[in-house]
């Protein structure tokens, strides 16, 4: 996904010259595109996240659109208040770009663990989230911003996720974009790089009659239309790797409660147990560990012993 | 409107907007008038009837409790009507007791402490890779240079040479419960700004003559951005809240109010204004 990132955002810089790139001191063998091609638009703002984001509020203020890129928790957590006053409230068009979604980056240790941000994210009423679930997704989700240039969260995965679509999606905010379609009355729906494992569930016998479908934007002004989607199934299961407090579920249980309360108990939620917090280990392992299986099976009392080597 | 009147004006302005509304911060307003009267009157380029002017020069006011001050510049330089100003903290107001950019005139809310120096920053580099003249000004508080995204900001600013931008610290050395000095010494403060790499000078924050000279010169050395560390009095035209760190909480009583107002029309009289 990161170089799906880069490669649409040099085209999408090529013909809007209003597009900058900020980066916190990351990205070695990654953004080396943009800052080759468009000197004048690449900024390294060092190891201060805080700066970094106020700056490119300032400079969105000026008619940028910046794209502010680090890894996991740093452009979010680190600088939460400058997202939430600078960027947000005064609607500036700042993308935020964390790398390392959910658990990719699992053996570098808690600190480069984005299993919180969707919860931090989107109690911004102004922010649009995107979590796209492969590289196609990644250039729709940036198309879309660029388009609609608002304050947004683009969360994408590390290296080597899989295309599942078959061409660049035309998205829009809170619609359910389907990605394999049976005519079933049961549906995965994912957020984010988990798309591949939802992907790699349907070829269980388990979910055999169920539909693929992916909401790479939304957020919290984008709850509108979740109940008239979700009742077209008798059955969806969200799967997210975010803790389920907080998180892409939660968001749309909230939005089921206020639009059809009755339709929340077709929906059961697939996402990390909160034990992956402070746990090391591969992006697999810790998946494992908090209840995302690749087998599809649901989370268990036995999760907590997945992927710890056997005494 | 000279600066000594607009900041005599602002003054009286202030002070019945926080009489009105019961809000605190009236020092840290009276600390920054000066300066920001002086700005208003003869230093940023800006079109009251038109506050979106793209080549106007941009200021933040990073120290947003002290927003009454720019609240009154603003309404008696007419960017919107001086009644107006009734409104100010009322429910649903725009003229919130923090510095509010839905007030026309104002380019950024602020009222976290840390914020107007990165954003400041930010609009400087813009204007720098735009190839635009015109200049960013932005005033923090002494007790605000405890946040570290200011130093983070001074980094970037001196690395980038930019001498687009003017910082005005209001040095008044008062912070929220007592003196500076006893809650974080920032001393010395020049040299750590130089050592930055920022333009440093110290001036009397209450010169006009003095800031409307050193404001004029700009920037004070190529390839720096410029700092000024402003020496001011909290509470500064009202004798009774001079250096008081209560008036950073408290709002004045109506016969407090009568007093400072016949305090400032007094000095209006000695000059004749």
């Amino acid at each position: 996904m990161r170089l799906a990132f880069i490669e649409e955002l040099v085209a999408l810089a090529t013909v809007n010259e209003r597009i900058a790139l900020m980066v916190g001191d990351l990205g070695f063998s990654v953004i080396e595109p943009f800052a080759d091609r468009f000197p004048d638009r690449f900024f390294n703002a060092g190891v201060a996240e805080q700066n970094m984001m106020g700056m490119a509020a300032g400079m969105a203020s000026e008619g940028y659109h910046v794209f502010v890129y680090s890894i996991a928790n740093f452009p979010t957590f680190r600088c939460a208040e400058q997202i939430r006053n600078d960027v947000a409230y005064h609607r500036l068009p700042v993308t935020i770009v964390a790398v390392g979604a959910g658990l990719a980056y699992g053996n570098l240790g808690y600190s480069h663990h984005a299993v919180q941000d969707y919860g931090l994210l989107r109690l911004l009423p102004n922010l649009l989230l995107a979590a796209p679930g492969d590289p196609l997704e990644v250039r729709a989700c940036m198309r879309h911003l660029v388009q609609q240039p608002q304050p947004s969260y683009l969360r994408i995965g590390k290296v080597g996720e899989p295309t599942l679509h078959t061409a660049v999606p035309e998205l829009a905010p809170g619609r359910w974009l389907p990605v394999v379609r049976r005519g079933g009355k049961r549906a995965l729906l994912t957020t984010g790089a988990t798309l591949a494992l939802a992907g790699q569930w349907l070829a269980l016998p388990a979910y055999a009659d169920y539909d693929l479908y992916t909401l790479p934007l939304w957020g919290m002004a984008h709850k509108e239309g979740q109940a008239e989607q979700l009742a077209c199934f008798e059955q969806v299961i969200t799967v997210e790797d975010h803790l389920h407090d907080g998180g892409f579920a939660s968001w749309l249980r909230e939005a089921l409660a206020e639009q059809q309360p009755e339709l929340l108990l077709r929906l059961q939620a697939r996402a990390l147990h909160s034990r992956v917090c402070g746990a090391v280990g591969s992006q697999q392992t810790l998946n494992e560990y908090g209840g995302l299986h690749c087998d599809g099976r649901p989370a268990s009392d036995a999760d907590s012993q997945a992927g710890r080597r056997e005494g | 409107m000279n600066s000594r009147l607009l900041a005599n004006t602002m003054r009286g302005l202030a002070l019945q907007m926080v009489a009105r509304a019961r809000a605190s911060h009236i020092g840290s307003a009276l600390s920054i008038t000066d300066m920001v009267a002086v700005l208003y009157a003869d230093i940023l380029q800006v079109d009251p009837g038109n506050p979106q002017w793209t080549e106007r020069d941009r200021f933040i006011l990073s120290k947003g409790h002290a927003g009454v001050a720019l609240y009154a510049a603003l309404a008696a330089q007419g960017f919107f009507p001086l009644p107006e100003l009734r409104f100010y903290g009322q429910d649903f107001s725009d003229l919130m007791n923090h510095i509010s950019h839905k007030v026309h005139g104002v380019e950024f809310s602020t009222g976290s402490l840390g914020h107007g120096l990165p954003f400041a920053v930010g609009k400087a580099l813009a204007a720098k890779k735009q190839n635009k003249r015109w200049r960013v000004v932005v005033l923090l508080s002494d007790g605000e240079m405890d946040e570290g995204s200011n130093w983070e900001a001074l980094l970037f600013a001196a690395h980038h040479r930019l001498d687009n931008l003017l910082i005005l610290i209001d040095y008044n050395k008062l912070q929220s419960l007592t003196t500076v000095a006893a809650t974080l010494a920032l001393e010395p403060l020049a040299d750590k700004l130089r050592a930055f790499g920022a333009a440093v000078e110290e001036v009397d924050g209450h010169d006009h003559a003095l800031l409307r000279a050193r404001c004029k010169a700009l920037p004070w050395q190529d390839g720096k951005p410029s700092l000024s560390k402003a020496h001011t009095i909290k509470g500064k035209g009202v004798s009774f809240m001079e250096n008081q760190v209560v008036w950073h909480y408290r709002s004045p009583n109506p016969e407090q109010l009568s007093q400072a107002l016949a305090e400032l029309a007094a000095e209006r009289a000695v000059w004749g204004g």
